[in-house]
């Protein structure tokens, strides 16, 4: 029988496909309507949220002084306003208001005592956020503000652990050292140690004295020693943990990068699995089923063909989505023909499963639900991260995303598009597998 | 001449017997028609004829599947293309040596040329019926099975369905045909076959199915036939 029924069966059904307005209005809107959407997301600053703000600290106080350091706390502003976008008010009240009318999704309030706690710095000064609407709200805005805290946290440490250093120097080495308006000229512990062993050195050694000196030497002796670690001490107190990021398995994809292949292997997906699903279920609707498997067409020829013009437009909806996508965040150009090898590799493998939705049901109707009901979940699981659920759990997910192809084809544009890890080439070989593994069950489906 | 030899044909689902031990012939020209009661295996007779369904046991001689023209009970076409566009596709999938011959002589055929550029979609139930059988015969097949041809149509388009049937069994096609319409096949077919619970019953003409049963109206003889054996 061999392809020689592929042809026409092709162009019946992309006549049909012609005339069905609505699928194709959907098809060419679909990729546009997304490729806008992500495009804007990916190229556009988010948004900050709006949170009222009031600082209390009156001008004059602004500045605080920690021993010799100043210290000006609207620096401090200035990190946080990176994060939010601020409503000056000129109370706690309209504060309050603005946060119950939703005029700002919350308030951050700078009491008149913050530098005078940061100044003694032996409490913990304190600013006050009030927060309204919903989790997710405030989830935003916490994490903004705690971000921005934590920085400003670490730029403070840093001048205090100055201060300090300053003096265990002074203590150390001495100097002049200013307070309540008069001037102190401080001999320092190396000095003091010196100036005690000339005096040890000019006493008889039966002296009781010498005895009690010596051990006054030694006290010395010891805080040189140890006052001068613990500047180092303290320069690590200042940013106890830092980052050094380290990749195991090849090469990582940013996240932005991340979410174009995932907006590509979702819209490959949904055009492959409905379309082969669709166009099959549409010969039982039709009742033409029987009339072509009856020695006009063999089932693998028939199978053949959905699967391929459902491959096909999915790879053609989804190249365009990319290509619109790409008016908007840089693509790599020079990578164009894995990104559609991964395309076909991805849209076979969903147009396998596909078929082999469409062979089980006898209604076009039928088909696109169980289409929806499968891909859906598919997506959600495919992109669960390992910790976030127990270990059999996301073992148990593992085995799920291993055989349906969504995982795979991610994989598989990811590393297209973003020559991330796993290779192209063991994401296609996967895609294979499912492919083989689809169609025969589609076969079994369409036995008569 | 013998177009077609059932012989000892079977068909199983599991362990439900659909068709068992069905023995006729098919001579050329013939019309035979398939009567029993709902549930006695005539479509599942008819598919096997038609190759759409392998049998369990017995064998099959005649001409290849596309020396056989089927008509489904259900119109089996596709109501987003038009009349012509049907008729080119399937003669191209029958592998009609001229697909574009074929298709003029099937609208000519069955009075569809005026609509030839119509939806099917859009046409009435009688002459989708039309489309149905013109597809069966675009290869021009040396026999023709039909599963309850006019059960759909108005007695106006039933006459003209067998006026069309019959013009093709005088050019010598052999034709079997499916029908809960005993006067239709008293009518029409040459040859009875009645099938209950998957066995055949009966084979022979009309008139002898009465003359079995000594009764005049073949209906009343075919009831009683089954009752007799417990139907």
């Amino acid at each position: 029988m061999g392809f020689v029924g592929l042809r026409p069966l092709l162009g019946k059904d992309l006549r049909i496909l012609g005339r069905s307005p609505a699928m194709v209005g959907l098809l060419i809107a679909y990729p546009i309507a997304i490729a806008i959407l992500i495009g804007l997301a990916l190229s556009s600053s988010p948004a900050l949220p709006r949170v009222a703000f009031l600082n209390e600290i009156p001008p004059s106080q602004a500045t605080i002084r920690l021993g010799s350091e100043k210290i000006n706390t609207t620096r401090y502003e200035h990190e946080l306003f990176q994060a939010i976008q601020p409503v000056p008010v000129n109370s706690e009240a309209q504060a309050l208001a603005d946060v119950r009318s939703g005029a700002t999704i919350a308030a951050l309030i700078i009491p008149p005592g913050l530098p005078e706690e940061l100044a003694s710095a032996s409490q913990t000064a304190y600013v006050k956020v009030i927060y309204n609407g919903n989790a997710v709200n405030q989830s935003l805005v916490e994490t903004a503000i705690e971000s921005k805290l934590a920085q400003a946290n670490a730029l403070l440490a840093s001048q205090l652990s100055h201060v300090a250093d300053s003096y265990i120097d002074l203590l150390l080495t001495g100097g002049n050292l200013s307070f309540l308006g008069s001037t102190y000229d401080v001999l320092g512990l190396v000095d003091s140690r010196t100036i005690l062993a000339r005096v040890i050195a000019g006493l008889p050694k039966s002296s009781p004295v010498s005895a009690r000196l010596k051990a006054v030497e030694n006290f010395a002796q010891i805080a040189v020693s140890h006052l001068g670690g613990s500047k180092q001490v303290i320069g690590a107190v200042a940013a106890p943990i830092a980052v050094r990021q380290q990749v195991l398995s090849g090469r990582r994809t940013p996240l932005n990068n991340y979410a174009i292949a995932i907006a590509v292997a979702v819209s490959l997906m949904f055009v492959c699995v409905l379309l082969a699903s669709g166009m099959l279920a549409l010969e039982r609707e039709e009742h033409t089923l029987g009339r072509l498997r009856r020695g006009l067409v063999s089932a693998g020829l028939l199978l053949t063909e959905k699967a391929l013009l459902a491959a096909l437009l999915g790879v053609a909806v989804s190249f365009a989505m990319l290509c619109g996508i790409g008016l908007f965040v840089p693509l790599g150009w020079g990578r164009a023909a894995l990104w559609l090898v991964a395309m076909l590799g991805g849209g076979l493998a969903f147009a396998a499963l596909g078929v082999a939705m469409g062979a089980l049901v006898r209604e076009v109707r039928a088909a696109s639900l169980l289409a929806l009901l499968i891909s859906l979940p598919l997506i959600f699981l495919a992109l669960v991260p390992n910790a976030a659920v127990a270990a059999w759990l996301f073992d148990v997910i593992r085995v799920i995303s291993a055989i349906f192809p969504f995982k795979a084809a991610l994989e598989a544009l990811d590393a297209a598009i973003n020559q991330s890890q796993p290779s192209l080439l063991v994401a296609l070989g996967h895609l294979a597998a499912l492919i083989v593994g689809f169609g025969a069950l589609a076969r079994i489906a369409l036995r008569p | 001449m013998t177009q077609l030899v059932a012989s000892a044909l079977s068909k199983r689902f599991g362990a439900r017997v659909a068709v068992s031990d069905v023995s006729f012939e098919l001579a050329q020209g013939e019309v035979l028609a398939i009567i029993g009661p709902n549930g006695a295996g005539k479509t599942t007779l008819l598919s096997m004829l038609a190759g759409g369904l392998a049998p369990s046991s017995g064998e099959l001689r005649g001409p290849t599947a596309r020396g056989v023209g089927w008509v489904p009970q259900q119109t089996a076409v596709y109501s987003k293309l038009s009349v012509a566009e049907n008729l080119r596709l399937f003669a191209r999938l029958e592998r009609a040596a001229d697909p574009g011959a074929a298709v003029a002589r099937m609208l000519e055929q069955t009075g569809l040329r005026e609509r030839a550029g119509d939806l099917v979609g859009s046409l009435s139930g009688g002459n989708r019926q039309r489309v149905n059988i013109a597809v069966g015969l675009i290869a021009d097949p040396a026999v023709l099975l039909l599963d309850e041809p006019s059960a759909s149509l108005d007695p106006r388009q039933r006459s003209r369905l067998w006026e069309f049937i019959n013009a093709r069994v005088a050019t010598g096609t052999s034709v079997v045909f499916a029908t809960h319409d005993i006067a239709e096949a008293e009518r029409y077919a040459g040859r009875l076959l009645v099938l209950a619970d998957g066995e055949m019953l009966f084979s022979g003409t009309p008139a002898g199915l009465g003359a079995a049963e000594h009764e005049h109206d073949l209906e009343r003889a075919f009831v009683s036939f089954l009752a007799e054996r417990g139907h």
